[in-house]
């Protein structure tokens, strides 16, 4: 039988796993487009390239499988940047595809062409251009295999339109992935495990601080049955809640610039710091030469490159956070911490996390709410800004890849699209974005998307009337002087969502909330909660760009 | 510190841009870089000189291995190793000192490969201290061209 590359293509993703695509259709893409119209898997037409890269995410944050998202060549495909990089500072797994000009005029300014492969380059974690329809089969299979192996990442596939249009007899579709330059490793070394084990052993002010490779790597069971052998606290990164239950009375919350003050405290009070698939990042150290600095520090992740990037590490186990747990937790033995943990709860008791009561509706209130009429059994997305870190914060995830969130990258508009790629993957979840009302409107488009496709997500829109976040530090850092942070017109997000066939609501006292939240909960369709909150609320405790984590600003006082 | 790292490569289009752009991308820097073809055609061969303390190199090796394409990375800088580089010179000489250009090219042991009324061309190959000396000796009549290959490295013995 002869085959065009498109039908090899959609052959390969389909034996891949891929039961969805987010994407968007253009000159180039025809025939693969063609290809999709009887094909047997769902397509997600979206309203902006942007929405479907973030989509793919969203599809894989929510998941084990890998998103994938496809987009024309030319300003499709530069279309779907910010997304990639989104991904690729993140660690998710997604296969790209672009369309290309044909192999004949590549490099002659053809119309719509971009070197896409040379602009995605460095945000990435591989990229293939296909020159020979032979090569499709092999192409996608190692794509898929690159992306959620090791520490995934985001691949393309570019394929020019002569590729797509060319015709094999029998295509072969390979079993197996050999690739002789990519090898990650899984286990932990037997030493650096005993090494580790002996130093927790012996410790006396432990801390775990967990990140988003317990959710690439699936191991929350491991982790759990880690924290049950010996007993130690977990803070968190933004990315890692959910990794480890947020209800746990073990749990700290999240640590570094917005973490919470006893998370701080622990992690700059201990003697020794059990770092697993976080990767030190500077919103969560802080000052890095004044983070931690009692501890010794073992250091469990995938990538080689991420120990002692930015803190210098004592017990490096390179591998799978999954395996090596699972490798520890058969020896590690409980450490005599009972005075340390004393002390966390003392600090719990002194420095709560909260909020001052009282005048306009509190941003946090509303998120408290969400989590209780959910019971926490949702799937929160958010955007970027204040709305991200009062989700984080006053919201507690149970369950692993319940919180989808630009961490990285801090993609404003990355929520909403992203919450349209989990209820995809997850069609009997409830699913909120907790966005701000400059984010929402970045992506705001993707309301006909979930329209379309009978997507009851819902957008709890925190709706200060300013880009929040800037507007603090503006506040807190730069005298007050509001430059260009209030965004004095606003369309009425009530109508905007009527108008593309969803549902508004307005919501702007205390007693609305709930009632709100349950009719956005039973409603089939798509339902954007327009809260308008207290619009100088900011978000505490707050360590100070560059300060150390133990100089936190306070709201309370 | 200077470091000469030799990476083993997938023979691949694009793969050269990968390597570049990481070292443009993270800010690092790149003295010298020589590719060619191993004995297996499907493998290259990339010889970079780069500059940096521990932790940058260290950074560098780790980086250069998360590439797809990558197959082997080796700090040769510290193994006992030999460093070539082969330069092309074009320096002015008229009749009247083709002798002492000549003298000063066999004391280094390389060789005239071009000449015309008012140039020679040199060949020198050998290791950054010959290299410098030479040029030096011939900076006095002026060097109209100095094309260099970059470095080449080979670990000394089995390994
Ligand atoms: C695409 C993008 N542009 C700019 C920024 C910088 N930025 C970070 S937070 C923020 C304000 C966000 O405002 P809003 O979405 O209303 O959320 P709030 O902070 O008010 O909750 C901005 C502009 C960003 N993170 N992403």
């Amino acid at each position: 039988m002869k085959y065009t590359g498109a039908q090899i293509l959609i052959e390969a993703l389909i034996r891949e796993g891929a039961d969805t695509i987010f994407g968007y259709p253009g000159g180039v893409l025809l025939p693969i487009f063609d290809v999709l119209y009887d094909a047997k898997i769902n397509f997600i037409l979206v309203r902006h390239e942007q929405g479907a890269a973030h989509a793919a995410d969203g599809y894989s944050r929510s998941t084990n499988r890998v998103g994938v998202c496809m987009a024309t060549s030319g300003p499709g495909a530069t279309n779907l940047i910010t997304g990639i990089a989104t991904a690729y500072m993140d660690s998710i797994p997604m296969v790209v595809i672009t369309g290309q000009v044909p192999t004949t005029m590549i490099g002659n300014d053809a119309f719509q062409e971009a070197d896409i492969i040379g602009i995605t380059r460095p945000i990435v974690k591989h990229s293939y251009l296909l020159k020979n329809v032979a090569d499709i089969s092999r192409v996608v299979k190692e794509a898929f295999w690159i992306a959620n192996t090791g520490r995934p990442g985001p691949v393309l596939i570019d394929i020019p339109k002569d590729i797509s249009t060319a015709v094999m007899t029998n295509p072969k579709y390979p079993q197996k992935v050999d690739i002789r330059s990519y090898n990650p490793t899984c286990l932990g070394h037997p030493m650096q495990i005993k090494k580790a084990v002996s130093a927790i052993a012996s410790s006396k002010k432990p801390v775990i601080y967990s990140g988003g490779g317990i959710m690439s790597s699936n191991a929350a069971e491991e982790l759990q049955k880690f924290v049950d052998i010996t007993g130690i606290p977990v803070t968190s990164t933004l990315l890692g809640l959910g990794g480890f239950p947020g209800t746990d009375p073990l749990f700290l919350g999240m640590l570094g610039m917005h973490g919470t003050k006893y998370a701080n405290y622990a992690i700059s009070n201990a003697d020794l710091v059990i770092a697993i698939g976080a990767r030190f990042d500077d919103r969560v150290t802080g000052k890095i030469d004044e983070f931690a600095p009692a501890a010794t520090i073992i250091h469990i992740d995938i990538d080689p490159s991420s120990i002692s990037k930015n803190v210098l590490v004592h017990i490096p186990i390179v591998g799978d956070a999954k395996h090596i747990l699972q490798q520890m937790n058969k020896e590690a033995t409980p450490p005599k911490i009972n005075e340390w943990i004393e002390q966390i709860e003392q600090w719990k008791k002194d420095c709560p996390l909260g909020y001052k009561k009282g005048g306009k509706l509190k941003p946090q209130f509303v998120i408290e709410k969400i989590y209780e009429v959910t019971g926490g059994n949702a799937i929160i997305t958010t955007e970027v800004g204040q709305n991200q870190m009062w989700a984080a914060q006053y919201y507690k995830f149970d369950y692993p890849k319940s919180f989808l969130s630009s961490g990285g990258l801090g993609t404003m508009g990355y929520g909403f699209p992203a919450a349209i790629g989990a209820q995809v993957a997850n069609p009997d979840m409830v699913v909120f974005d907790i966005a701000g009302d400059g984010s929402f409107q970045m992506n705001i488009q993707e309301l006909a998307t979930a329209i379309q496709y009978n997507l009851p997500v819902n957008v709890a829109i925190l709706n200060n009337h300013n880009l929040g976040m800037v507007r603090q530090w503006q506040e807190l850092f730069f005298n007050k002087r509001y430059s260009y942070t209030s965004m004095a017109v606003q369309p009425d997000f009530v109508k905007v969502a009527e108008a593309y066939g969803a549902e508004g609501i307005r919501v702007e006292t205390e007693a609305d909330v709930v009632p709100a939240l349950k009719r956005a909960i039973i409603s089939k369709k798509p339902v954007v909660l327009d809260f308008w909150v207290e619009e100088e609320e900011n978000v505490f405790p707050m360590v100070p760009a560059g300060a150390s984590l133990t100089q936190m600003l306070e709201g309370m006082a | 510190m200077r470091h000469t790292i030799s990476v083993l490569v997938e023979n691949r289009f694009g793969v050269l841009a990968r390597v570049a752009g990481l070292f443009s991308g993270r800010g690092y820097n790149i003295d010298s870089l020589c590719v060619g073809e191993t004995d297996d055609p499907t493998i290259s061969r990339m010889t970079i000189v780069t500059n940096g303390d521990n932790r940058i190199i260290e950074q560098i090796e780790k980086q250069l291995n998360k590439l797809i394409d990558v197959i082997k990375v080796m700090d040769v800088t510290k193994e006992d190793h030999v460093k070539r580089e082969l330069v092309l010179i074009k320096v002015a000489a008229d009749e009247g000192q083709r002798a002492r250009v000549i003298e000063i090219v066999e004391i280094f042991r390389g060789k005239i490969i071009d000449v015309s009324p008012k140039t020679m061309t040199v060949e020198i190959t050998g290791d950054e201290g010959k290299i410098n000396g030479i040029t030096e000796m011939l900076k006095p009549f002026g060097i109209k061209e100095l094309v260099r290959t970059g470095k080449v490295a080979v670990v000394r013995g089995e390994k």
